[in-house]
């Protein structure tokens, strides 16, 4: 998603003219965003845009209020996430990877992966979590197993689950079955392709003791 | 019976009270900041529970059903503390914050000088914000506490009707009755007032602008006693739609005036009046 087509997809919000305004003003008087950043939802709304999967609104109209700063991005980012409630910080989380900050933004993942509330750690996982090192990134994505945040909201899942997840996910799934409990069938799945891709079950049986 | 309890401070109950609430038909609730308890020692300490009335708390509420905002400010107690004063530099950060719907609790504990200035300071950011205000009466002194909380509130010039004097009760609500604030009543198991001393207050005086909360906390107290009120009504021979505006319609109107309060997406059923059916009405 690029910050064009998330305006495209922002032309039916009720208030238009007010974020036409916003952007404006962001980029000629960057301390403005602190009291424009809090008034998206109410002035956008909530809704999910039909043109940009996955988005709503809120989220949008907040992404590109950041990426309207013309400097500082970085210290921005982390100023409206310190002072933000959750939706505030799930639209930092999802502005990060539009933003010129390289790995500045790393912090603030690992605290909203701290958090056990899953709107931020689903929006931790999005494609800024490629700055995440291999440990923080599969506990994470276990940590979305274990609070119900479907798999599908990790990006590069695939392309980044290796051997050691594997095992971690193994070792969980033996816990699950041992309580009588189920797995959720998005982590069965992962599970599976990982083993059918490693060729055997040789590095699932072993979690190691650092990680598990 | 849907139930918007607008006074309960969620953040010191357990995920059971949560579930028998949303058992009960309680929907929507309004937290307002207040003291824990143990005072606190410094400002920071105000910011992670104000991060918490608009972050963690709305998600804990979220997973059962219930629609959670908060009123935000420097409660009367600790408005005494010189190390918590500087949480009035704080505010205007979460004034602006979607979930918060009033500015509140404010007013007095103790009849202090501090307590003076931190109240008239806290009215009149609401009147700068747009908020209604919820307004705290002293459990001590309380008639006189009241009688200084209505002429702060006029010298203030933030409109009465948005504005919620409350924990009521027989004495005091004579005195609130006729300033055009609205009246609130904290229903507690055996003190500040009962479903059954409730009921006879809305015979006196009416539904309008009345509001009944259970100010649940870290006390002694009930989350459900909203919903034992609201049984204790139609027992005396008030009506389906008697109820529905105390417990529902009233704090609607009341903290709508914020133009924050988000309601949508909730399943909320009402009893239609007309035809007794059940129906879906939102937010109305």
């Amino acid at each position: 998603m690029t910050p064009d087509s998330l305006r495209a997809a922002l032309r039916g919000v009720p208030d238009p003219d007010w974020l036409d305004t916003a952007l404006r003003r962001v980029a000629a008087e960057p301390t403005a965003i602190t009291r424009l950043f809090p008034a998206a939802g109410r002035r956008c709304g909530r809704a999910a845009l039909p043109d940009a999967p996955g988005w709503t609104a809120d989220d949008a109209a907040r992404v590109l209020l950041l990426t309207a700063l013309p400097a500082d991005h970085a210290e921005h980012a982390e100023a409206l996430y310190q002072h933000g409630d959750a939706a505030e910080r799930r639209a930092v989380l999802r502005a990060l990877p539009l933003l010129p900050i390289g790995a500045a933004g790393v912090p603030l993942l690992h605290d909203a992966i701290r958090t056990n509330d899953t709107r931020l750690v689903a929006a931790a996982l999005g494609p800024y979590a490629r700055h995440l090192d291999a440990a923080a990134w599969r506990q994470a994505v276990l940590k979305c197993v274990f609070t119900g945040v479907p798999l599908a909201v990790v990006a590069d899942l695939d392309a980044r689950a290796d051997g050691e997840l594997a095992a971690m996910l193994a070792a969980l799934a033996a816990e699950r079955h041992a309580a009588g409990r189920e797995m959720p069938a998005d982590a069965t799945d992962l599970l599976d392709r990982l083993t059918a891709h490693s060729g055997g079950t040789g590095t699932v049986d072993r979690p190691t003791p650092t990680e598990a | 019976m849907r139930i918007f309890d607008p006074h309960i401070h969620m953040t010191s109950r357990t995920t059971d009270d949560y579930e028998r609430m949303a058992a009960a038909g309680v929907r929507a609730v309004v937290e307002p900041a207040f003291w824990l308890g143990q005072p606190r020692t410094s400002a920071a300490s105000f910011t992670d529970y104000f991060d918490s009335l608009i972050g963690w708390e709305p998600f804990r509420a979220g997973q059962f059903g219930v629609r959670h905002h908060a009123t935000v400010a420097l409660n009367p107690k600790e408005a005494n503390d010189p190390r918590c004063r500087p949480v009035l530099d704080l505010l205007p950060r979460y004034l602006d914050k979607d979930a918060v719907v009033a500015v509140g609790e404010i007013g007095y504990d103790s009849m202090t000088p501090e307590e003076d200035e931190a109240f008239a300071a806290q009215l009149a950011l609401a009147v700068a914000y747009d908020l209604p205000a919820l307004v705290h009466t002293p459990h001590r002194d309380k008639a006189r506490g009241v009688e200084r909380t209505l002429a702060v509130v006029t010298e203030s010039g933030i409109d009465p009707g948005r504005v919620v004097v409350d924990h009521l009760n027989e004495v005091t609500v004579k005195l609130v009755r006729d300033t055009g604030c609205w009246l609130g009543f904290s229903i507690y198991p055996d003190t500040k007032m009962t479903p059954s001393r409730m009921v006879e207050l809305l015979r006196e005086y009416g539904t309008e602008r009345m509001l009944v909360n259970s100010a649940a906390d870290w006390g002694r107290s009930d989350p459900l006693l909203t919903r034992a009120t609201g049984e204790a009504m139609l027992l005396a021979g008030f009506s389906d739609d008697d109820v529905d505006q105390v417990l529902w319609r009233n704090p609607v109107e009341f903290y709508g005036q914020s133009g924050r309060l988000d309601l949508t997406d909730l399943d909320v059923a009402a009893v239609d009046p007309q035809t007794g059916n059940s129906i879906l009405r939102g937010g109305s």
